[in-house]
């Protein structure tokens, strides 16, 4: 009997397969889809204080074995969040959810941890010090160790819930930032998030993003993922959930052995709104073909002597 | 909103860059004409959003323009299955249309406006169509639009068939509502030369068609809203087109 179960900073998760924010809503409308109960958890969309429609259209843009999106958080802001979106999540997920949180400065990531903290729904947060499609904010705070700390330290000043720091893989040394987090208090990181990239329309020779750039994701850039969060379980003691590309068990089984306790999945739901269960599913029959009994026993386990 | 595996009956050139495919597959949940599927393709990473032509006993019409790598290797197909995302977007609403609806259709934004068009004349409604391309070599489907009995004006803009000119200049012509599906434009100008309410079919580069990824998103004057899911068709108020 497969045994799937793992513990993400002192919570149980009855598998590691964790949607990532900005791919999956606030949950419920994939509920429209399959019982979304049967994840670990999942991530919820970037939220930040006010409602932000984000950036201008067009913000996608297809790649080999992948996608750029310059979406640029658009989210309803927190308190529509408390007043709509949890009630509504609360009627079809009966477990903790991850609340993914972002801000342009060190107080608005405290405004929304503080407002957000006082939910049960609620198990862990997700700071987002990283993404890349908000200019003056997001990954400023997570290319720079200084700074990330900070928020880190700010964030955990206003919550008694675990705190997930989201790392960017667009830097030099992502363990220095790593160890950044650690140091402030952070009681995990997760990684990667996109990587900064862009395509060109040849027919209007112009970005095919309006933003021009945008952050570069799907199955091209799990080799990126897997490095990362190889080095980065080197670097830190803290629990690691590792994304960037995973689109089936396998990829789950390889993210596990480089040092993650738990994974994100991200654009493989937007191509497959079932991608989550069909990865949850096909797990057991992974694990028994490599010979793995316990999930939480490989975590890591590559570097092994 | 459900995942469904069609199968390829037919698959045919209507014009040097237009194609109409019919496939066979379950069709439940597609009943609001205006809806699009998604379909996802071998080799590319994203499924590529058509609109619903037409959809009658489990036979689903297609027809799209060739415009890039998705709708080429679409064009090549001469048979075998696709995996597509049924039932997306809100549809157009038909209680609006009142006694006489006018639909405006320009190039590749025709084909959602055909079932539209069945339906209302299945409600016994008067329908008058005006189809608008750029030269006579590119017009489609104005004999479908003729056989369901819609009074139908097509126009060109270099005047080689029908009315010369775009599809504005053959809206003065008396009408209860419209709906009207083309280039962003052409949408706009429908906009300034309508005298009555109406609704519109828009469209924008999708990551994932259902809801999820916010990247079709637009300002609405009720806030933003996604053009996959809230959409793809908006109420001329609720567009903030005003000048």
């Amino acid at each position: 009997m497969a045994d799937m179960r793992v513990e993400l900073c002192g919570i149980s998760l009855d598998n590691p397969v964790i949607p990532a924010s900005g791919t999956f809503g606030y949950g419920w409308e994939f509920a429209q889809w399959y019982d979304i109960n049967i994840l670990g958890t999942f991530s919820f969309k970037g939220t930040t204080g006010t409602a932000r429609f984000g950036n201008p259209t067009p913000r996608i843009a297809e790649c080999t074995a992948g996608m750029i999106n310059s979406v640029g958080l658009q989210n309803p802001g927190v308190d529509a969040v408390l007043a709509e979106e949890l009630p509504r999540l609360g009627k079809c997920f009966r477990k903790p959810v991850m609340a993914n949180i972002s801000g342009f400065s060190i107080e608005e990531y405290q405004e929304v941890a503080r407002k957000l903290s006082g939910s049960s729904q609620i198990g862990w947060f997700e700071v987002n010090v990283s993404c890349p499609n908000v200019h003056g904010g997001g990954m400023a705070f997570g290319t720079d160790p200084k700074a990330a700390e900070k928020v880190v330290r700010a964030v955990k000043d206003v919550t008694d819930k675990p705190v997930i720091v989201k790392l960017s893989p667009n830097v030099t040394d992502i363990t220095a930032i790593a160890r950044a987090c650690e140091a402030g208090g952070a009681d995990g990181l997760s990684l990667i998030n996109t990587l900064l990239g862009m395509r060109l329309d040849l027919k209007r020779k112009k970005p095919v993003s309006a933003n021009v750039m945008g952050g570069f994701s799907g199955p091209a850039v799990l080799p990126v993922a897997l490095r990362m969060v190889w080095q980065v379980y080197e670097a830190v003691k803290v629990p690691i959930i590792g994304m960037g590309g995973i689109s089936c068990a396998e990829d789950v089984l390889e993210m596990m052995l480089c040092g993650a306790t738990a994974v994100e999945v991200g654009s493989a739901n937007l191509v497959n709104p079932c991608a989550c269960r069909d990865i949850i599913q096909a797990l057991p029959a992974a694990m028994e073909k490599y010979g793995i009994s316990s999930l939480k026993d490989i975590i890591g386990g590559g570097h092994q002597k | 909103m459900r995942e469904e595996k069609f199968t390829i009956v037919s698959n045919r050139p209507l014009t040097g860059s237009v194609y109409e495919m019919q496939l066979r597959g379950c069709t439940e949940g597609m009943d609001r004409p205006g809806q699009f599927v998604n379909i996802a393709l071998p080799g590319l990473y994203l499924r590529r959003p058509i609109s619903v032509c037409d959809v009658e006993d489990g036979l689903l019409t297609l027809v799209y323009k060739v415009v890039g790598k998705g709708t080429e290797q679409m064009a090549a197909m001469q048979g075998g299955d696709l995996n597509l995302l049924t039932g997306l977007g809100n549809g157009y609403s038909l209680e609006d249309a009142g006694d006489a609806p006018l639909l405006v259709g320009g190039g590749v934004g025709v084909p959602p406006l055909y079932g539209l068009a069945r339906a209302l004349r299945k409600t016994g409604r008067e329908v008058q169509v005006i189809l608008g391309f750029n030269t006579a070599d590119e017009v489609f489907y104005e004999d479908r639009f003729r056989d369901l009995g819609c009074r139908t004006v097509v126009t060109t803009v270099d005047g080689s068939y029908g009315t010369k000119g775009f599809v504005t200049d053959a809206m003065d012509t008396a009408y209860s509502y419209f709906y009207a599906c083309g280039p962003l434009p052409m949408l706009k100008a429908v906009y300034r030369k309508s005298v009555t309410e109406g609704a519109f079919s828009l469209e924008e580069r999708m990551g994932c068609g259902f809801g999820a990824c916010m990247g079709c998103s637009m300002e609405t004057n009720a806030g933003p809203r996604r053009i996959c899911k809230e959409g793809p068709v908006f109420r001329k108020e609720e567009l903030p087109w005003q000048i």
